[in-house]
């Protein structure tokens, strides 16, 4: 049961939030034109790494806001949350 | 019953509160204070059990949680516990307690001919045996579980209450030992919130258990000493008889407290589930003492050489009159000391080691006590009770000598018990002097401290206590500074190594898991056999799976495997321990989330008219809706009947507030549902509603249902029942994270209105009376929208229908549905209006073809395959737009949305039923499609289906086959979907 640091309330345990998967993967710009493969690629195609994951989460029995988090995926610590619109913090080393 | 083996001083049990209990059957008398063991073995009981496979007649072994034999049933009717330690479980008065595993009794148990046969009930020997024929195994599998097994599951419901409690603090101290109480202690005094949890009934650990001074002083002093202080600090909070199963993320940790027993038998809760939030954990667990691997070491009368002077320290209990103590290790000898204090004749020490230079043999030898260097046991004898060992040096196993004793105590070392650091995601690494895993690098979060670390000696886990206590606090954000705690513990033993683990084998049992009596044989055939993983071998053999989880044996066994793979222990590897710690009641699991606290039911407005009206429920997610309203002796089938004539012929009202509802508000309004619909919602006029489909990014069809506007800015938008939640944070999603450009607001309404549906052709009569509304089929055509009064509540009126005929469905707010339910009612009354359920609204709706999300979708069906592409825009983009033009989207492989009749008019096809081609009885044969809603019409008075069938638009008027489970293989004819009404004619009425 993680605790996940909600950028507007505080520290909440995971059981208040919605996980999203991965964060900042891009629709294709003019996507009616996108290839494909390239909409394949945004459709199905998330990176499930082992190790450092930028993902979205949403406070659904709190604020109901959306908001970022990096979370390494296998120790699960939590490095950083951001909201919508801030600058991206760096993935620790 | 005299307890004759009660030592005649000593221990900490109150002898002025004699406690009287049962065990099969026999009342025994033993002291408060006591547990079930140590009272058995006062009274002299040390048979106690048979074990899992062979029936083998078993003792008391260890102390707690380690004990793989003393499994007993506690409790009687409904209040059985099965599978109890007779070492953890605390006395108390009118205790029932019974033996297991065993017919017809302990002493005679017929089972024990699976001993005899032992020789054939080798390692993997059911895998290898009971492989045919066919379904044997279902017999087979009937018989071992009756032959082999544990307790039994009590078979009434828990009448036990139980609860869970949150907590918050800096440092969690598992553990009040020595190390524990000294980290509890420093972390206290540094202003940290601590909580200190431990199993046993009082704090002290194996200061409780064994004679050690501490500042000059018997250590128990400096318990009490520590303990009083620690509850006057007021951030600090102690809990006894609390276990803790498991770490978890975060800081996250699991415990479980059972009550103090009563003598009435019930407690206001049995066990409590503590989940507790840490910002450091401090695990002082303790260590586990390990036996030895000898011949016949399961005889009663053998047991860890700790508990057997923990039984003499703490509990005044001589578990024998004459002991062997036969151990690899120099604290061993503490046993044989103060066995022989408390008066145990002690005929003997053999030590496997040859060179016994250490102050603790020396000291035994000062005492007189006879000690056997390079010697081991090499048998035993008795049947249900040690009579005598046969010991013989190490380097000359046939040169025999027979020692007559009653106890034999062993010790092989000790395991640091490491569950909670492994939990938490911690390496352990192979020391072999200790032959142990010891911590290697700590977890985040986390300090092990004391003989957990591998610490044994006491000066050392009272010293590494204070400093996990310190650094803990520290961490959470505390000035600390090592405590004045000034402890002197003086030890002649310092020396923590180990000697050999095995005496030489001369052909006897040698067990190394008692509880799933695991034999070295065993795991040296598994050895042979190809199992060279440690995990496969545990698996192949059962070594570790019992519910003790190896907690004596898994160090033997890897030493066993690694002898016989020729790999060091480290290379053959150890498994997982993964939570609990030790096994866990569902109750507690469960707390109060049972029977109607299990899940919340969610009831609408007019609930309780349902139920006063003898509706019959049924479960939707959580919300529960009225099926149908079947009059006394009337079946369910014939009650939707009635309802569907009635909502057809005449009038019916169903109870639709379940419907999600999300209000959309802001100048973004319209566009943002152009957004996220398939069809255009821009062009809609305020006083007007339209049928949306809504699709996710992959084009297929998500969610669908009305949405109304009722300005220009607002929108008044309906999902199904089961959808509202997850279209809500979907909406939320694009409108937060990627439209930002859009101004709109989403409010959940779902619970905020009532929603009643009036429905059929005299629906205008039942409502012109109570409205001020225009009902005229020009004023208020179909799909229009209006806002009125109705029965003089402020109402919302969609004129919709998921019926086909004329339909208004009336939104209230919530608190006044039940008045304009009862008011549509009394209006009705004089046109027959009849309430009608969800039976009777899902047969309706499939006779007009309408579809229901999860029914005639799955998430691979597009507005196209439903026959809904004329809805989808071709001017505007929507989510799922790009989607739609993929390869495999379009095309003679789509499923189509097509009706289905059964060339039987009788029959109705089931639901998920396979449609092929032809008729064939070859297997698997091809399918190209299935059933996705059938019911018998009462409007058609015939079998109706919808299904979806491979290009079916395209084979209109074909026969297809559907094979039936236990049943003939039936002819059915593809037709259009739209069964009733094809022309629209009765939706005005």
């Amino acid at each position: 049961m993680l605790l996940i640091p909600c950028p507007y309330c505080g520290e909440r345990t995971e059981s208040e939030f919605r996980y999203g998967g991965e964060a900042h993967f891009r629709r294709p710009e003019n996507h009616l034109e996108a290839t494909d493969e390239a909409w394949a690629d945004y459709l199905f195609m998330r990176k499930n790494p082992k190790g450092w994951h930028r993902e979205r989460w949403m406070h659904i029995a709190g604020c109901k806001r959306w908001f970022y988090v990096v979370r390494h995926t296998v120790t699960h610590r939590i490095s950083s949350v951001y909201k919508v619109g801030d600058p991206l913090p760096d993935l620790p080393s | 019953m005299t307890q004759d083996f009660r030592l005649a001083k000593g221990g900490r049990i109150d002898r002025e509160k004699p406690l009287r209990f049962l065990f099969d059957g026999h009342a025994y008398d033993g002291f408060a204070g006591d547990t079930l063991a140590s009272a058995l073995l006062a009274n002299g009981i040390h048979l106690v059990a048979r074990s899992f496979k062979y029936h083998r007649p078993r003792g008391i072994y260890g102390l707690g949680v380690e004990e793989p034999n003393a499994l007993v049933e506690t409790g009687i009717g409904a209040a059985i516990e099965p599978n109890a330690r007779a070492t953890t479980v605390e006395l108390s008065d009118g205790l029932i307690a019974n033996s297991q595993n065993r017919w017809p009794s302990l002493r005679f148990d017929l089972g024990a001919v699976a001993d005899l046969a032992s020789p054939l009930l080798s390692a993997g020997f059911y895998y290898k045996t009971f492989m045919g024929p066919g379904n044997a195994w279902k017999l087979y599998e009937w018989m071992i579980r009756r032959a082999a097994g544990v307790g039994r599951a009590p078979e009434q419901p828990d009448p036990d209450r139980y609860e869970h409690s949150f907590a918050h603090c800096d440092v969690l101290v598992v553990g009040a030992g020595p190390a524990g109480l000294a980290a509890a202690l420093a972390a206290g005094r540094a202003g940290a919130r601590v909580m200190l949890v431990d199993e046993q009934v009082e704090p002290g650990g194996q200061l409780l258990n064994t004679a050690y001074t501490i500042n000059g002083r018997p250590a128990t002093d400096w318990v009490a000493d520590a303990t009083a202080e620690l509850d006057r600090m007021d951030e600090v909070r102690r809990l006894q008889r609390t276990l803790a199963l498991g770490v978890y993320d975060h800081g996250y940790v699991a415990c479980v407290e059972r009550a103090v027993p009563v003598p009435e038998g019930r407690t206001r809760w049995r066990e409590r589930m503590w989940h507790v939030r840490a910002k450091e954990i401090v695990v002082a667990s303790g260590a586990i003492e390990r036996p030895l691997i000898h011949d016949g070491n399961d005889r009663p009368g053998t047991m860890l050489a700790s508990a057997a002077r923990a039984y003499a320290n703490r509990y005044g209990v001589a578990v024998g009159k004459r002991a062997v103590v036969f151990a690899n290790n120099d604290d061993a000898y503490r046993t044989a000391l103060d066995l022989a204090d408390s008066g145990i004749e002690v005929a003997g020490i053999l030590d496997l080691r040859h060179d016994l230079t250490g102050a603790m043999p020396a000291l035994a030898r000062e005492k007189g006590l006879r000690v056997l260097a390079g010697h081991a046991v090499v048998g035993t004898r008795g049947r249900t009770r040690l009579k005598a060992v046969e010991a013989a040096p190490v380097d000359d196993p046939s040169n025999r000598q027979i020692i007559e004793c009653d106890l034999l105590a062993v010790s092989g070392g000790w395991n640091p018990a490491l569950h909670l650091y492994a939990h938490a995601g911690g390496k352990a690494s192979y020391d072999a002097a200790l032959a142990a895993f010891v911590p290697g690098s700590s977890p985040e979060r986390m300090t092990v401290a004391g003989s957990a670390a591998g610490e044994f000696a006491l000066a050392h886990c009272l010293s590494g206590g204070a400093r996990a206590g310190v650094e803990a606090a520290k961490r959470a954000g505390f000035s600390a500074t090592q405590p004045a705690l000034v402890l002197e513990a003086p030890e002649p033993n310092a020396d923590t190594r180990v000697g050999p683990l095995s005496a030489p084998n001369r052909g006897g049992k040698r067990f190394i898991d008692l509880h799933n009596d695991v034999t070295e044989k065993d795991l040296r055939l598994a050895a042979q056999e190809g199992y060279r993983s440690v995990e496969h071998a545990k698996r192949y053999t059962t070594m570790g799976m019992g519910p003790d989880q190896g907690k004596t044996g898994n160090i033997l066994g890897l030493n066993v495997l690694s002898d016989a793979l020729g790999q060091a222990v480290p290379q053959v590897g150890t498994t997982t321990f993964r939570p609990p710690y030790h096994p866990v009641s569902f109750g507690a699991l469960a707390g109060r989330e049972v029977h109607d606290l299990f899940l919340p039911t969610r009831k609408t407005p007019m609930d309780s008219w349902h139920e006063e009206n003898g509706a019959l429920f049924e479960p939707v997610g959580q919300w529960r809706r009225a099926k149908a309203y079947p009059k006394p002796g009337e079946s369910l089938h014939a009650a939707a009947e009635r309802e569907v004539k009635a909502a057809r012929e005449s009038v019916g009202l169903f109870d639709a507030s379940t419907l999600g509802k999300i209000d959309v508000r802001g100048p973004g309004a319209a566009q943002f549902l152009d957004r996220i619909y398939c069809n255009t919602f821009s062009t809609l006029k305020p006083g007007n509603a339209r049928y949306g489909l809504m699709l996710g990014e992959d084009g297929m069809v998500k969610d669908d249902g009305v949405t109304a506007r009722l300005g220009p800015d607002h929108f008044h938008l309906t999902t199904t029942t089961g959808g509202a939640a997850s279209v809500y944070v979907w909406l939320e999603d694009w409108l937060q994270t990627e439209w930002l450009d859009l101004e709109v607001y989403l409010t959940s309404v779902t619970e905020q209105w009532a929603v009643a549906t009036l429905s059929g052709p005299k629906a205008r009569q039942v409502l012109g009376p109570l409205t001020d509304v225009d009902l005229s089929t020009a004023a208020f055509p179909f799909m229009a929208f209006r806002e009125g009064r109705v029965a003089n509540i402020p109402a919302r009126i969609f004129r919709v229908s998921f019926s086909g005929d004329l339909s208004y469905e009336i939104n209230v707010p919530a608190r006044h549905g039940l008045a304009l339910w009862q008011a549509l009612m009394e209006s009705g009354r004089p046109h027959g209006i009849t309430p009608y359920g969800t039976e009777a609204l899902h047969i309706l709706r499939a006779e007009k073809g309408y579809i229901v999300v999860g029914h005639e979708t799955d998430g691979t069906i597009t507005p196209h395959d439903l026959g809904y592409g004329g809805m989808v825009s071709t001017k505007k983009d929507f989510l799922g737009r790009r989607s739609l033009g993929r390869a495999g989207m379009t095309g003679p492989d789509r499923k189509h949305l097509v009706g289905l009749l059964s060339k039987d008019p009788a029959r109705v096809l089931p639901m998920g039923a396979q449609i092929l081609e032809r008729p064939t009885e070859a297997r698997p044969a091809p399918m190209i499609g299935h059933v996705s809603s059938s019911y018998m019409s009462p409007t058609m008075k015939r079998g109706i289906a919808m299904a979806l069938i491979k290009n079916g638009r395209e084979r209109l008027g074909q026969t297809v086959y559907l094979p039936l489970l236990d049943g003939p293989t039936v002819a059915a004819e593809i037709v259009s979907p739209v069964f009733y009404d094809p022309e629209n004619a009765r939706r005005d009425g």
